[in-house]
C-alpha cells in the first residue's frame, strides 16, 4: 500500500529532473509564459549567448504595458518598446506570441486557461507573481524573478525548494451578494499577508466544489497576497468541462487519455498537510480593504481597527503609515467614503462571469457624476463574448468607460506606463494589490469585488452592495 | 555574481511589516511619471528608484526624515526590516535597486518568497531572525547609528555591535551559491542530458505536454 499523497506531492514528484538535496530540486517547466515586462530577460539571454531551449513550450503575451484605451489602441502598441521587444524576440527564438492585434490576446492569467494552454498536472512558470491563478486548474504554477526567467528560457527547468503544504477548506454557503473575491480577501485578513508564506496551498470544500472556474481563478489569484507562491484546486467535472474543446487542449483519444490521468491527481484520502485551516463562509459580508496591504481588510459595513489593537511595533507602524497614506482614520466606517475612480478588471476579476455580474447590477443605473469608472476585459475573448451579450452597451449607457484588454490600471503600467490613477485620488478596484503607489504614485486603493465596485461607482462612495441590490 | 563571504557595515532600521516590492522599486521615480519608461534601467537609475516614494517628496526633493537619506545610513550596507519584506510582485528590480544602492544584506523576520529567491542572484544576503531579535537590532542601530554589524555567510552568524553573536540559517544550496558566486544557469546546462531524458520520458507518458 503506497503512502497517501497530496496533489501537490504528485505533481511535484512527477516533475523532478534532478534531486538537488536539502529539499531543492530541478523541476521541469511544462509551460513558460513570458509577458512584456519580462522582456528584459531576453537581453540577459543574448548577453550570455544563450538560447531558448524549448520555444514550443514558451508562449508570450503583452499585457502589462499595452494601452487599454480604445481610442489609442493599435496606434500606441506599434511604438511601445516593451511590446516591440517581445515581438522581436518571439521572431528570433520562434515561440508563439499572442500579439496585441491577435484574436487571442489577453492578460497572461486569463489567456492561458482560455486557450487551454495549461492543463491539470502540468507545471507552469511565468515572471509574474499572480501565476498561482492557474493553480485553479490543478496546475502547479508559480511566479519567478528575472534571473529565474532566464534560467527557464535556457533550460526549461527551474531550481525550486519544495514548499510545505496547507489545505484550506471552505465550508458553508456564500450569501447572495458575497463573491469569491470577498472570500479570498477575508482569508488574507484572517491568515495575514505572510500567512501562506512557504506553503503550497490547496483550496477545497463544498464552497469550491460548487464554484465555477472563474471564481476559482479569483481565489487562487490572490494566494500570493497571503504569501503563498503556489495555489491548487483539484480538477473535477467543472475543470474538465471548462477545458474540453479549448484550442490547445488535446482532442479525441488523446483527450480521453489525459482526462484519465487527471482523475488520479486529487489528494488521496488520508493525505496529510503541514497545516489545515477551515473557514465557514456562511454569513460573510462583502469585504473591502482600508490600508496598503491586502490583509488590511474588513466587512464593508465595519469600522477601521484602532491602532492599539496591534501588539507588535512593526505592525502598528505599518498600520499607522498605511492610514496616513490613504488619509483615513482608525474607527471610521469604510462605507460612505467618497471615491474618484472605480476599476473593474485585472487578472483577479476580468473574466466574463465577473463582467456579467457587474453588468446585471449596472443595468439601468448611472455612474455618479465626477467618478471615472473603467471596465477592462481580461482578454480579447472576454471582450468579444461581453459584446455579443451586449454588456458593453449596458456599461457605456451607465457611464462606464469600456476598455481594450490588458492589465490597465491594476499596476499603473498600462499604455506604456501612462494609465495611472493621479496623486491623492481614491479608487475602488477589483484588482489584487493596494500597495503604496501601486495604481500610480500617491494613488489610494481599496480592493473589493466587482459587485461592490458597481455599487460604489453608482453611489460615488464606497457602498454596501446589499443595499443597492435590494433597491 | 561575485562570491559573498561577509558583509559588514552600518545597518539602517526600517522596521515596518509587509514592505512590498512595488514600494522597494516603483516602476518609475515620481518625477519620471508621464515620461516614457526605459526598457531597462542602468545601475544609477536602479539606485535612484529604491524606495523612491518614501525617499523623495511631492516636489521630487529628498525627504530628510527617511532613513536612507540620513547619515550614516546613506551608505548603509545592511537594512533591518520587519515581517514579510519583499512581498508582492516578482520584480527582480527590488533586489537590484537595493544592490545598486549598496545594500548587501537584509535582516528581517520573514521575506516574500520570490524576493528571497531573487536575492541569491545578486549576492544580497537575506537573514531571517525572530521578531524580538530583529526589534532589538533595530533599536541598537537607531540608538548608535555608527555601530557596525557583520553578517557572516560562511558561519551563518550575525555579529552585533556589542560583540554578541546570533546565528541564522540559509538553505545550503543557496549558501554555496553565495560563497562561490555560482552561476546557476551554467550548472543546470551541464545537466542537459538529464533534462533531455526527462522530456523524452514525458513525451511518452504525457504526450499532450509536448506539442510538436
Amino acid at each position: 500500500m503506497t503512502q497517501p499523497r497530496t496533489m501537490f506531492e504528485k505533481i511535484w514528484s512527477d516533475h523532478v529532473v534532478q534531486d538537488l538535496q536539502d529539499d531543492f530540486a530541478l523541476i521541469h517547466v511544462d509551460r513558460h509564459i513570458v509577458h512584456d515586462l519580462g522582456g528584459r530577460g531576453f537581453g540577459q539571454l543574448n548577453d550570455q549567448k544563450l538560447t531558448v531551449r524549448n520555444p514550443e513550450l514558451t508562449f508570450a503575451t503583452a499585457d502589462h504595458t499595452v494601452t487599454t484605451l480604445i481610442e489609442r489602441f493599435g496606434v500606441e502598441s506599434r511604438d511601445n518598446p516593451f511590446i516591440e521587444n517581445l515581438r522581436k524576440n518571439a521572431e528570433k527564438f520562434g515561440f508563439e506570441f499572442f500579439d496585441t492585434p491577435d484574436d487571442r490576446h489577453g492578460i497572461v492569467h486569463v489567456l492561458v486557461p482560455e486557450q487551454g494552454l495549461a492543463l491539470p498536472g502540468m507545471t507552469l512558470a511565468c515572471g509574474d507573481s499572480h501565476s498561482c491563478t492557474i493553480g485553479a486548474l490543478g496546475v502547479l504554477a508559480w511566479g519567478i524573478g528575472q534571473s529565474e526567467l532566464v534560467h527557464v528560457l535556457a533550460t526549461q527547468t527551474s531550481v525550486q525548494r519544495k514548499p510545505k503544504t496547507m489545505r484550506i477548506r471552505l465550508e458553508g454557503t456564500l450569501e447572495r451578494w458575497t463573491t469569491p473575491k470577498d472570500v479570498i480577501l477575508h482569508l488574507i485578513g484572517k491568515l495575514g499577508a505572510a500567512g501562506g508564506s512557504g506553503y503550497a496551498v490547496e483550496f477545497c470544500g463544498p464552497v469550491i466544489d460548487a464554484m465555477p472556474m472563474e471564481g476559482r481563478f479569483t481565489i487562487c489569484n490572490m494566494a500570493i497576497e497571503m504569501g503563498a507562491r503556489f495555489a491548487l484546486i483539484a480538477p473535477d467535472e467543472t475543470t474538465i468541462s471548462f477545458l474540453e474543446g479549448r484550442p490547445y487542449a488535446p482532442a479525441g483519444a488523446a483527450w480521453d487519455a489525459a482526462v484519465a490521468q487527471w482523475r488520479d491527481l486529487p489528494s488521496d484520502e488520508g493525505a496529510t498537510f503541514d497545516r489545515e485551516f477551515t473557514l465557514d463562509v456562511t454569513g460573510l459580508s462583502p469585504q473591502v480593504t482600508w490600508g496598503t496591504s491586502p490583509q488590511d481588510v474588513i466587512s464593508v459595513d465595519d469600522t477601521i481597527p484602532l491602532l492599539d489593537r496591534y501588539g507588535d511595533e512593526g505592525q502598528r507602524q505599518s498600520a499607522k503609515a498605511a492610514l496616513e497614506y490613504v488619509a483615513l482614520e482608525p474607527g471610521r466606517k469604510m462605507e460612505g467614503t467618497p471615491v474618484d475612480w472605480v476599476f473593474i478588471g485585472s487578472c483577479t476579476n476580468a473574466r466574463i462571469g465577473d463582467l456579467e455580474a457587474a453588468a446585471s447590477l449596472a443595468r439601468g443605473r448611472r455612474v455618479k457624476d465626477g467618478v471615472k469608472a473603467w471596465v477592462v476585459p481580461g482578454s480579447r475573448g472576454v471582450k468579444r463574448s461581453a459584446e455579443e451579450k451586449g454588456l458593453d452597451r449596458i456599461f457605456i449607457e451607465a457611464g462606464f468607460h469600456w476598455g481594450e484588454p490588458g492589465c490597465s490600471l491594476c499596476g499603473g503600467s498600462g499604455g506604456g506606463m501612462a494609465e495611472k490613477v493621479p496623486q491623492g485620488q481614491r479608487i475602488l478596484s477589483t484588482s489584487n494589490r493596494n500597495f503604496v503607489g501601486r495604481q500610480g504614485p500617491g494613488s489610494r486603493t481599496h480592493l473589493a469585488s466587482p459587485l461592490t465596485a458597481v455599487a460604489t461607482a453608482i453611489r460615488g462612495r464606497i457602498a454596501d452592495v446589499r443595499h443597492l441590490g435590494d433597491e | 555574481m561575485e562570491p559573498v563571504i561577509k558583509v559588514s557595515g552600518v545597518a539602517a532600521p526600517l522596521l515596518r511589516d509587509n514592505i512590498d516590492t512595488d514600494t522597494i522599486a516603483p516602476g518609475q521615480r515620481r518625477s519620471q511619471v508621464g515620461k516614457a519608461r526605459p526598457l531597462s534601467y542602468d545601475a544609477r537609475q536602479l539606485a535612484e528608484i529604491l524606495f523612491s516614494a518614501w525617499r523623495y517628496d511631492d516636489a521630487d526633493e529628498e525627504n530628510p526624515e527617511f532613513v536612507l537619506n540620513r547619515e550614516p545610513w546613506r551608505s548603509a550596507r545592511i537594512l533591518i526590516v520587519g515581517d514579510n519584506f519583499g512581498c508582492g510582485s516578482s520584480r527582480e528590480t527590488a533586489v537590484e535597486a537595493l544592490y545598486h544602492f549598496g545594500i548587501r544584506a537584509v535582516i528581517g523576520i520573514s521575506f516574500g518568497e520570490i524576493f528571497y529567491n531573487n536575492c541569491f542572484k545578486w549576492g544580497v544576503v537575506p537573514v531571517i531572525l525572530p521578531r524580538t531579535e530583529v526589534e532589538r537590532l533595530a533599536a541598537q542601530a537607531e540608538e548608535r547609528p555608527d555601530s557596525v554589524f557583520e553578517v557572516d555567510v560562511e558561519k551563518q552568524s550575525l555579529t552585533k555591535p556589542d560583540g554578541g553573536v546570533l546565528s541564522y540559517r540559509i538553505p545550503e544550496l543557496r549558501r554555496q551559491q553565495l560563497l562561490h558566486g555560482l552561476d546557476e544557469i551554467g550548472m543546470t546546462l551541464r545537466m542537459a542530458d538529464e533534462i533531455q531524458s526527462f522530456q523524452d520520458r514525458q513525451a511518452v507518458t504525457k504526450p499532450w505536454v509536448h506539442r510538436r
